[in-house]
């Protein structure tokens, strides 16, 4: 059995949700001949270290209980650049500005020999190419499917499912929130503001829906999709941008009257970055409802393939951060 | 220029060649064709719709031509407008002077605003519409979104444009 050794970085939603898939998926994991070992645990409050194997329902309780995971004063820097292991999983909160604490964590993990398997989309959108260089530099990995799409599996598919193929263009919905918010108005012919409010009373949109409405979330998932795939090195400033909060009920009638639905559509291809409310045709592969995610990869081998699913959830983006450390864990 | 033709051939064997050669002995290039085997005329002829591009200068010689062989043309007239685009405008539409957003458009002479649908919910609300511009070829049809692009941006109107990599459907 070969032991991988990891620690989680950010114990929110993500965070737990990775410890609550790892003890779920044990035995599974163990029958590949990999045993997972947590060594550390960070969040803004301090650390848990043991590197006999972190208790992960427990640190899950004291979590709950106390608001932090800490039985230490070590910070996460400690943590990522003195603990001895393999893998660090970055999932802190995702910040636009500067990428921090995020960024900082990924470069000290890959400057001390550590690879990166994140779902953080802030350093990406900004530093991509510098964290990639990093990586290959140091013979590392640094993974992060999670990023983009939640629990559909983008890059895993570009990159080895449809490796070959020349990638012409993307386009997709990547933003479950306004993908939701745009589906209710379809539906209910309810003005944004009434939807909005719906959406945040359901956890499904923040109390600040800027981020999400105003089309930078689906930018920096664009931007890591244009880096990853395009091989462009790329930044959020590159994309133009237009959200959805002017899209009125009367609008989206419109639409539907002529056969078409209004989405937030994510467009990669020719060399340009958009994200813009499109018209997809109603029986179009891009034309899902609810809060799921699609992209639609155009390719010169495959033609077109079309994949949908949960962009987001604490287990789903779980999902897509195991696959990443088993891939790391089978290859290393 | 590109040209609808509805000809009436003769129900025997060979008319639909005697009808197309003439065609493309003056270099036009067909694009379509439609043969209707089971409508018949009233004349019993079999009429068939043929769509080709062709130098305007040989359209008399070639209806004349087909005369000649015993072709009947029907009809004749110019498919002037040929690729057509959806769009979405949210804003102050008729207050940003609905007229001339659309006249932008008609007066490029290759690019129309052929289809108009407008939503007013109330005085201090956006409006929205839905239309549909159809151009000569889509490159024209590119330029018209773009000069209406401009207009949208000026005016401060939401323009929604239909996806474009997967436009043609699954």
């Amino acid at each position: 059995m070969k032991t991988i050794r990891l620690s989680i970085i950010g114990f929110g939603a993500v965070g737990q949700g990775v410890a609550r898939s790892i003890l779920s998926k044990q035995g599974y994991i163990n029958k590949q001949g990999i045993n997972l070992c947590v060594v550390g645990i960070a969040d803004s409050g301090g650390c848990e270290i043991d590197d006999k194997g972190i208790d992960l329902m427990g640190a899950i309780t004291r979590k709950k209980q106390t608001g932090t995971v800490a039985t230490c004063a070590e910070s996460a820097f400690d943590l990522i650049s003195n603990v001895e292991h393999e893998i660090i999983v970055e999932a802190t909160p995702t910040n636009i500005k500067d990428g921090e604490p995020g960024l900082n964590n990924m470069l000290t993990a890959l400057n001390s020999g550590k690879n990166v398997v994140t779902s953080n989309k802030g350093p990406l959108a900004l530093r991509f190419s510098d964290l990639k260089e990093m990586a290959e530099d140091n013979g590392l990995f640094f993974r992060y499917e999670s990023t983009v799409g939640g629990a559909v599996p983008i890059f895993n598919l570009v990159h080895e499912a449809m490796a070959g193929n020349t990638v012409i263009g993307i386009e997709g919905i990547l933003n479950g929130t306004c993908n939701y918010i745009l589906t209710r108005m379809a539906e209910e012919r309810l003005p944004y503001e009434l939807v909005l409010k719906e959406a945040q009373e359901l956890g499904i949109a923040e109390t600040d829906p800027t981020y999400d409405v105003e089309g930078i979330d689906s930018a920096c998932k664009l931007v890591i999709i244009a880096n990853s795939i395009f091989q462009d090195a790329v930044t959020y400033r590159d994309v133009d941008i237009t959200g959805i909060t002017k899209i009125t009920p009367e609008a989206l009638e419109l639409a539907s009257k002529n056969n078409y639905v209004v989405k937030l559509i994510c467009e990669a291809g020719n060399g340009t970055l958009t994200v813009a409310p499109r018209l997809v045709p109603k029986r179009h592969p891009l034309a899902v409802g609810g809060t799921l995610n699609v992209a639609s990869i155009l390719t010169d081998l495959a033609g077109r393939i079309t994949i949908s699913g949960k962009g987001a959830g604490s287990i789903e983006t779980a999902s897509s951060i195991l696959s990443d450390v088993l891939h790391i864990a089978r290859n290393s | 220029m590109i040209v609808s033709m509805t000809l009436e051939l003769k129900d025997i064997p060979g008319q639909l060649v005697l009808a197309l050669s003439p065609i493309s002995e003056l270099h036009g290039n067909i694009m379509s064709v439609v043969h209707q085997h089971e409508e018949k005329t009233p004349r019993g002829t079999i009429p068939v719709q043929i769509t080709f591009e062709i130098d305007q200068r040989v359209l008399d010689e070639l209806i004349e031509r087909l005369e000649k062989s015993g072709v009947r043309v029907a009809r004749v007239g110019e498919e002037r407008l040929r690729s057509s685009v959806s769009l979405v405008l949210i804003g102050h539409i008729i207050h940003s002077d609905i007229g001339d957003t659309i006249d932008r458009i008609d007066s490029t002479g290759f690019a129309e605003v052929v289809d108009l649908s407008l939503s007013m919910p109330a005085i201090d609300r956006t409006s929205s519409a839905y239309l549909v511009i159809s151009a000569t070829g889509e490159k024209e049809l590119k330029k018209s979104l773009e000069i209406l692009r401009d207009v949208a941006d000026k005016k401060d109107l939401l323009m929604i444009e239909p996806i474009r990599l997967n436009s043609e459907g699954a």
